[in-house]
């Protein structure tokens, strides 16, 4: 396992230098998509994490045609690099980098600390207009080795390291959704048994960047990680989890990590599953 | 918002007395662990579902930052944090 924080994690000197290269897209990926609206980084394309990546009808992903159609209306190309970054701690941006991953981009890299450290940091952002001339992106067929679906989560409890993400008040049932959501989400609360609690957060610093890979390593080893086996992350609704999946598969490089993008809005849900409370 | 059912705690983020946009509010539970983090609006306002019990605010902002810790109960909670 060797860390590739240097090929997946740019810093805001390395946007800084790299605004004027044709190579290189800047996305910002929101849940709250006005933000992008009140000022972005020079040249930015915004991405709706919610009306463009995901189908109008059923829960899941666009089709890869749709995905293909989308970048290219953004004037994103098959080998141009690409930089998200967005607000919440870059839940959203991190959700999109490994969706990116999905549908097989090669050189996908998140900015550390995303839209926050950029504003604390002073830096300059715009409101002026971005366009991009269109291209012609093909996607490739999803790989699913990154992604999880329900039957492999409940097939994995007592056999995988299950690493549930949500806060220690979602994890143990008192809450159904993060306490700035409204509460009417799964039926059930509490996480899947022998599902390991290490909150998203505890994988950031306060201005949102992530920790070290010293850090890192340690946080997940005291939790109870087995490096000897394959790992699921989930959390609610599959962001705040894509935000742990990148530490642990694209930071600390685990080999067979996974992200369940159902998660427990779909596993709280599902009939005669079985579910643990409490911490 | 259902307010019989449900702990909303709210309020506003000041900097001598004028409201703080674009300010980053933290929720932590009564163990001190990060539960959401929100913006405050053109207003300086936040909002939170939590449930009752012992939580902590923590606001950062390039203008400084606060903490306050307050104890909710099921309805609405107001709460002010005053930047220094």
């Amino acid at each position: 396992m060797t860390s590739k924080r240097a090929d997946v994690l740019v810093d805001a000197d390395w946007v800084q230098e790299h605004l004027e290269d044709s190579n290189v897209v800047f996305v910002e990926v929101d849940e709250d998509v006005s933000a992008y609206d009140g000022g972005h980084i020079a040249g930015a394309v915004k991405l709706d994490w919610k009306s463009e990546l995901q189908d109008a009808v059923i829960r899941d992903f666009v089709s890869k045609e749709d995905f293909a159609a989308l970048l290219s209306a953004k004037g994103i190309g098959n080998d141009d690099t690409v930089v998200l970054y967005g607000g919440n701690n870059n839940w959203f941006a991190a959700y999109a980098y490994w969706y990116f991953k999905v549908y097989g981009h090669a050189d996908v890299r998140l900015l550390d600390g995303g839209r926050k450290k950029w504003e604390l940091d002073g830096r300059p952002m715009t409101t002026d207009a971005v366009s991009r001339q269109a291209t012609s992106y093909t996607a490739q067929e999803q790989d699913t080795s990154i992604r999880a679906f329900r039957d492999e989560a409940l097939a994995a409890i007592d056999t995988l390291n299950l690493v549930d993400v949500r806060s220690p008040d979602e994890f143990s049932g008192k809450l159904l959704a993060p306490a700035h959501l409204p509460q009417e989400q799964s039926q059930r609360g509490g996480h899947i048994p022998g599902a390991i609690n290490v909150p998203w957060s505890k994988a950031a610093n306060d201005d949102g960047t992530f920790k070290t890979d010293d850090e890192l390593r340690t946080l997940y080893g005291e939790a109870g990680l087995d490096d000897g086996r394959d790992t699921i992350a989930y959390c609610r609704i599959g962001e705040r989890s894509s935000h742990t999946w990148f530490v642990l598969r694209e930071l600390l490089g685990h080999d067979n990590v996974k992200n369940y993008d159902g998660s427990w809005t779909e596993y709280g849900s599902l009939v005669g599953v079985p579910i643990a409370k409490g911490a | 918002m259902d307010l019989t059912s449900e702990t909303v705690i709210q309020g506003q983020v000041l900097r001598e007395g004028s409201p703080v946009p674009a300010a980053y509010v933290r929720l932590l539970d009564a163990g001190g662990e990060f539960t959401a983090e929100v913006k405050t609006s053109a207003e300086g306002r936040f909002r939170f579902f939590a449930a009752p019990g012992q939580w902590t605010l923590r606001a950062l902002s390039a203008g400084g930052s606060a903490e306050h810790g307050l104890t909710a109960d099921k309805g609405l909670n107001e709460a002010q944090l005053e930047l220094s």
